[in-house]
């Protein structure tokens, strides 16, 4: 028998507290392998986003620091720039970025802070119980948006990768998804250019990560990944929106 | 570090601002606002003399977290904002406070509620020492009275926040902040043998097992309610360990004022020109507003048991609830009078003599 993967070292072996079909497990052993491999587990510091990643500290076995919703990347800012010779991880949800935190999203994008983000967007409060997020899609049902978002009055879904593309300091911008496995092959690919880019001092980068939400969306598991396939890539298109290294 | 003891002339804003990098203080990170904006000014260029971090954050909100974050770091830090920004500041209060992250605020306070206006004021009394955030915490506060007052505090509120673990607080306001003054700008003599060391800081996990600094306690069930025993253990130490005070002519006096800051310099103006006339007042003056020195103040009471007091404020009346609660049992509410001005304003040395007589009067 030949052993194709295991278990990252960095990852604890409990297991998550994640719902079946989340797309937040699957980001977690992406972030475990390639810790392993650039071997970043005892030179890094994790924030930890208030979502359903806030127990992030008992999945990586790293220092980590569990932030206020949606101050991460100002956070992660001070821990740069006493430590620059860290690596300093930034993970979020689409409401901690997008709405709540976004003021230091923009500003810690356009500063240039270097430093790694991985933005997990799965259009809705996931951790609250399925409130309607700045990302959730137009029509889409949520707890508060029952009869389904519509534009009047709340507006079209924030495309962050977009959004930050216009801020010159940015520098390696990608929006990727984990709804099937050639997406997560490229999504991993993603992540590890954002992780080498700031080990190599080149700057801001950040992956939008488009994730399964079944709970929250009140979608099997695999309706969920269709979900993704058929609406949120038709909003929210993958692709590489900023690459300057 | 500079260790000669100088004599200079400057702004309380500005000696808060030197004071932090005499005690060693690595990062600042603060967002513009009337009256302390000189403090932000003089620390972009000494900061940067200096090779330490200087970062002009995009809200207070963002300044407060990057405090955190470097506190978490393992580093010396300090923030300086007034009122409005103050409040912005509490949601990450309450983290640092409850992560027991060292860390210094300075409140250079001005008037309020709102956007108030610009004049000195001592109406966030309640809101540094009673909270401010939401939980159950406290934070030292100091309050100076004097350009040297600021200086020494800043430096001392370092070491006590390492001591302690957690955020003090210096207490301005817009005329202690403002005033231009000579004062003598010592060497940093620290105020403890020795500080703790900080395992807890996040420097990567190498050759140790993962730090993590953490609020939330949803697990064992208990897991909060044990830190909030812990937080409070360590409160009641800090109550029994650091109540700081001044009294002045106190012993046999009629009246005694109570008054802290920039009151208490205009009250004792006010008492110069009384004590000439032959009455004796005398005042008690709190350089910690929390925890408040109520020991001294009850001994006072217990030994001239027929004194009254004046309290004096520049607000509609906060420090008095703690006056009140200290001689709870001792003075008679009767026997404790307030003069207090608010909107920013602040009471004359003319006007608080007027205010003695009455109450010598009464
Ligand atoms: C200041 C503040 N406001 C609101 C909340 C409640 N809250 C917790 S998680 C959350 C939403 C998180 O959504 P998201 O960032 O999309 O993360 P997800 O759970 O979907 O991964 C909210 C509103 C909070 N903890 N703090
Ligand atoms: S609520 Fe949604 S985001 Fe949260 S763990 Fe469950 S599936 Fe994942
Ligand atoms: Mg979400």
């Amino acid at each position: 028998m030949k052993v194709l993967k295991t278990q990252p070292k960095s990852i604890t072996t409990e297991g998550t507290k994640y719902c079946p079909g989340c797309g937040h497990g699957i980001v977690l052993r992406l972030i475990g392998e390639i810790v392993d491999e650039l071997g970043l587990r005892e030179k890094m510091i994790l924030t930890a986003p208030v979502g359903c990643a806030v127990v992030l500290y008992d999945y990586i076995t790293c220092d980590v620091i569990e932030c206020p919703h949606g101050r991460a990347p100002a956070i992660g800012t001070a821990l740069k720039r006493v430590h620059p010779d860290k690596f300093i991880l930034i993970y979020q949800g689409d409401g901690d970025l997008a709405a709540i935190g976004a003021a230091e999203i923009i500003h810690a994008a356009n500063r240039g802070e270097n430093m790694s983000v991985l933005f997990v967007n799965n259009a809705i409060y996931g951790m609250t119980g399925g409130q309607m997020a700045p990302t959730t899609l137009i029509g889409q049902k949520t707890t508060t948006s029952p009869t389904g978002r519509c534009v009047k009055g709340m507006g079209k879904p924030i495309r962050v990768c977009e959004l930050l593309s216009s801020l010159e300091e940015t520098k390696y911008l990608e929006r990727t998804s984990v709804h099937s496995a050639r997406n997560i092959n490229k999504t991993k690919a993603a992540i590890r250019k954002a992780f080498v880019n700031q080990i190599n001092g080149i700057g801001f980068s950040l992956v939008e990560i488009l994730s399964m939400c079944p709970v929250g969306w009140r979608l099997s598991p695999r309706d969920s990944q269709s979900f993704i396939e058929e609406q949120m890539t038709d909003y929210f298109p993958l692709g590489v929106y900023k690459d300057t290294d | 570090m500079a260790t000669e003891n100088k004599k200079v002339l400057m702004k309380g804003n500005e000696a808060v601002g030197e004071a932090a990098i005499r005690a060693g203080c690595q990062c600042y990170f603060a967002y513009p606002i009337t009256p302390q904006t000189e403090t932000p000014e003089y620390l972009s260029r000494r900061m940067e003399e200096e090779n330490l971090v200087f970062l002009q954050a995009e809200s207070e909100v963002a300044a407060i977290n990057m405090v955190f974050g470097a506190a978490a770091a393992g580093v010396r830090v300090m923030t300086s904002s007034s009122s409005p920004g103050m409040s912005l500041k509490q949601e990450g209060i309450s983290y640092i406070a409850c992560a027991e992250m060292p860390c210094v605020i300075i409140n250079v306070v001005r008037g309020g509620p709102g956007l108030g206006n610009i004049e000195a004021s001592q109406a966030d009394y309640f809101q540094s020492t009673r909270g401010g955030g939401h939980g159950d915490y406290r934070c030292i506060v100091l309050a100076p009275n004097s350009v040297q007052e600021s200086y020494d505090m800043t430096v001392q509120a370092f070491d006590l926040a390492d001591y302690y673990r957690m955020p003090v607080f210096i207490q301005s306001d817009g005329i202690i902040g403002q005033l231009v003054e000579p004062f003598v700008m010592g060497p940093y003599t620290p105020m403890f043998d020795e500080l703790p060391p900080k395992e807890w800081a996040l420097t990567g996990c190498a050759g140790r097992e993962p730090n993590v600094i953490r609020t939330l306690f949803l697990n064992p069930p208990d897991g909060l309610e044990k830190q909030n025993v812990r937080l409070y253990e360590k409160y009641d130490r800090i109550e029994a360990e650091q109540q700081w005070y001044e009294d002045y002519n106190c012993d046999g006096a009629e009246v005694v004022i109570i008054a802290y800051g920039c009151a208490s310099r205009i009250a004792r103006s006010a008492i110069k020109t009384h004590n000439g006339n032959g009455s004796k007042v005398g005042m008690f003056r709190p350089k910690t507003l929390w925890p408040w020195p109520k020991k001294r103040l009850i001994e006072i009471a217990e030994n001239n048991p027929k004194v009254k007091f004046l309290v004096i404020e520049m607000s509609m009346g906060q420090m008095i609830e703690d006056v009140y609660i200290s001689l709870m049992d001792i003075v008679p509410k009767s026997r404790i009078a307030f003069y207090g001005i608010g909107g920013g304003w602040h009471p004359t040395p003319d006007s608080v003599y007027e205010k003695i007589q009455e109450v010598l009067a009464e």
